[in-house]
């Protein structure tokens, strides 16, 4: 067992291995995405991820809803109405929802000129450095492999479920018919073949970008500094700092708006940060629980 | 901008589309807030038997023994059943993780299972005293953590409700585990015998109180999801079992009946009182409010930390 919260480098090394390759990961730059869902159904056809209904939810073109056992990318469609006069000047190359001809006029608004901005995002596991999935699991299941990711081991888990409450992404989840935990493996299989993920490898835009997360990090702030050199102050950093409550991201995100807007936790701890005083609790409860059964049997009052 | 509660006090936050960000535990109902209040009677029943042996009450010994070999019989019943795959549930025992309560608790819960059933064997039977007592006190000693893991079990998730209940939920079930066992040995042992019993139930049921009243009302925004709704009726009818209880045993100094009647009051609280605790951790997954607003709040404590003038 390894460090359980706070800044950590290697968590490859830290989980036992002593050789590895380099930590890989994630940068989904959503400043660029289209909402094409190339990368959803990419990843469901190279993972043979079951069909998990067709739904049609009716509050945006986002019917895949969220991540879970069946859906390992999960884009998101934010329609949110804002203030024309005062929205961004710069184009970011979003599609509008207007007719066409007027969605791509650069002198309107982001999106279109109907006081409507887009915001898509494909979402994902964030293979945590602290990964609360991994921490809990009671089984051994879920491991951190040699590229520093967060991996269900199929045929050892007994379904549990111990993992789905634990992660504070709301990620991982049962497959209803099968028992069994399932989530993104940032495409094991590929990485041990050389490959790029699979979605990373659909994504027509670069909004995914796959690579040694210390190479992603340097290209997400040079992005960064160059969105906000452009005046696009609402750009920040999701899951870059290590020094966040799961100790940085594996799978982190260039958002343009709060993460809440996406579904994302604001600042989301990984819950074993507390397990120290989780177990003090426990065994001072039982300790507690033990001198009320000596004192009560101890008392020789009436009967 | 929580769709489920348009009316509560205005709690300025966004989400999308009001949808939950953490999954809701898959764990079914009945079968882990049973297994929670079955893991509590056993485990406090063990240590009520182990008292009862060691201080000649064979009447109460047997119920207490009988209680705790039953309770994690059926109580691991009742937490394979819950498994997505029954069949693999030895995986538990794979690994030892003390990062993971389930992990623990498995190493709890199987030793105390084998311990419990040939104590209550023997007691039963009447034959290998020897070994039978070594099992009660494995048992007794198995006994006060296995009815408290369980909190830790829920504490250790990213669910609001429970993650921040940390400090205080292993003692509402230890306490609460406390009152059923007592209150089981009420119900049924010999009522000469029933004063250990009495006296543990309404030790435990007060400080199950006591917890339960830090949780549902001190916690601010986490205290809610245990006053409204499904569980904010449990938590009531609770309440009332409790107080119950107590009223009861107060009269049950005199009456028979009463005493009967109040453990078994201790008995039906102390299963409330998991249920309760259970749909309150899945209302506050099912609301993005309580993952949100508090975790904005916790953002701003540090901005203002770091930047005293900004702001
Ligand atoms: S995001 Fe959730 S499922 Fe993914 S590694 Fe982190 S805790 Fe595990």
């Amino acid at each position: 067992m390894g460090r359980l919260w706070g800044r950590l480098d290697d968590p490859t090394s830290d989980a036992g291995y002593d050789q590895h390759p380099p930590r890989m990961g994630f940068f989904t730059d959503t400043s660029v995405c289209i909402g094409c869902k190339a990368c959803e159904v990419a990843c469901k056809e190279w993972n043979e991820i079951p069909d998990d209904g067709y739904v049609l939810t009716g509050m945006s073109y986002d019917n895949t809803q969220e991540l879970g056992a069946d859906t390992w990318r999960h884009v998101a469609f934010v329609e949110k109405p804002v203030d024309v006069s005062v929205s961004s000047p710069v184009d970011l190359g979003m599609p509008g929802s207007g007719p066409p001809g007027t969605g791509g006029d650069p002198a309107s608004d982001e999106s279109g000129s109907d006081g409507v901005r887009w915001l898509m995002s494909s979402d994902v596991c964030k293979h945590c450095t602290h990964a609360a999935c991994l921490d809990v699991c009671p089984t051994g299941s879920l491991f951190r492999t040699e590229y520093g990711t967060v991996v269900v081991q199929t045929d050892i888990c007994n379904g549990c479920g111990y993992c789905v409450p634990a992660c504070p992404y709301g990620v991982i989840d049962l497959r209803e018919d099968d028992g069994r935990a399932f989530k993104c493996t940032l495409c094991y299989d590929r990485l041990k073949e050389g490959q790029t993920p699979a979605c990373a490898q659909a994504c027509p835009t670069e909004s995914i970008q796959f690579g040694e997360l210390d190479e992603l990090r340097e290209r997400a702030d040079r992005r960064l500094e160059e969105l906000h050199g452009k005046g696009v102050d609402a750009a920040r950093l999701y899951g870059r700092d290590p020094e966040d409550g799961v100790g940085g991201d594996g799978a982190f995100f260039l958002l343009l708006d709060e993460p809440e807007v996406y579904g994302l936790p604001p600042d989301p701890v990984v819950t074993t940060r507390d397990i120290g005083s989780i177990w003090r609790s426990v065994g001072a409860a039982a300790a507690t629980v033990a001198a009320l059964g000596i004192a009560a049997c101890a008392g020789r009052g009436r009967r | 901008m929580s769709p489920r509660d348009p009316d509560a006090r205005v709690e300025e936050f966004e989400s999308y589309y009001g949808r939950q960000i953490l999954k809701t535990p898959t764990w079914k109902s009945p079968d882990v807030p049973l297994y929670f209040f079955l893991g509590g009677l056993a485990g406090a029943s063990a240590v009520l038997a182990e008292g009862a042996a060691l201080t000649g009450r064979p009447g109460l010994e047997r119920v207490a023994r009988v209680a705790a070999a039953g309770g994690a019989a059926a109580g691991t019943a009742a937490l394979v059943h819950d498994l997505g795959r029954p069949e693999r549930f030895l995986n538990m025992l794979r690994v030892v993780k003390p990062t993971s309560p389930l992990s623990v608790g498995s190493f709890i819960l199987t030793p105390f299972s084998a311990c419990a059933a040939v104590a209550a064997a023997s007691r039963v039977t009447g034959r290998f005293r020897r070994i039978g007592r070594l099992g009660g006190v494995g048992a007794a000693a198995l006994g006060p953590p296995l009815a408290t893991y369980t909190a830790g079990l829920i504490a250790g998730t990213a669910i609001p409700a429970w993650h921040e209940a940390r400090r205080e939920l292993p003692f509402v079930f230890g306490g609460s585990g406390a009152a059923a066992a007592g209150g089981l040995g009420m119900l049924c042992a010999p009522y000469d015998e029933t004063g250990p019993a009495l006296r543990l139930a309404v030790a435990g049921a007060v400080l199950e109180t006591v917890a339960t009243e830090v949780v549902t009302r001190r916690l601010g925004i986490h205290s809610e999801p245990y006053r409204t709704g499904r569980a904010g009726r449990l938590m009531k009818a609770q309440r009332r079992l409790t107080d119950a209880g107590l009223v009861l045993s107060a009269l049950g100094v005199k009456s028979r009946l009463a005493r009967r009647l109040a453990g078994a009051a201790f008995v039906a609280d102390s299963l409330v009182t998991r249920f309760g605790v259970f749909e309150a951790g899945k209302e506050s997954a099912r609301d993005p409010k309580y993952v949100v607003v508090p975790q904005r709040e916790r953002l701003a404590r540090r901005t203002a930390e770091q930047s005293p003038a900004g702001v």
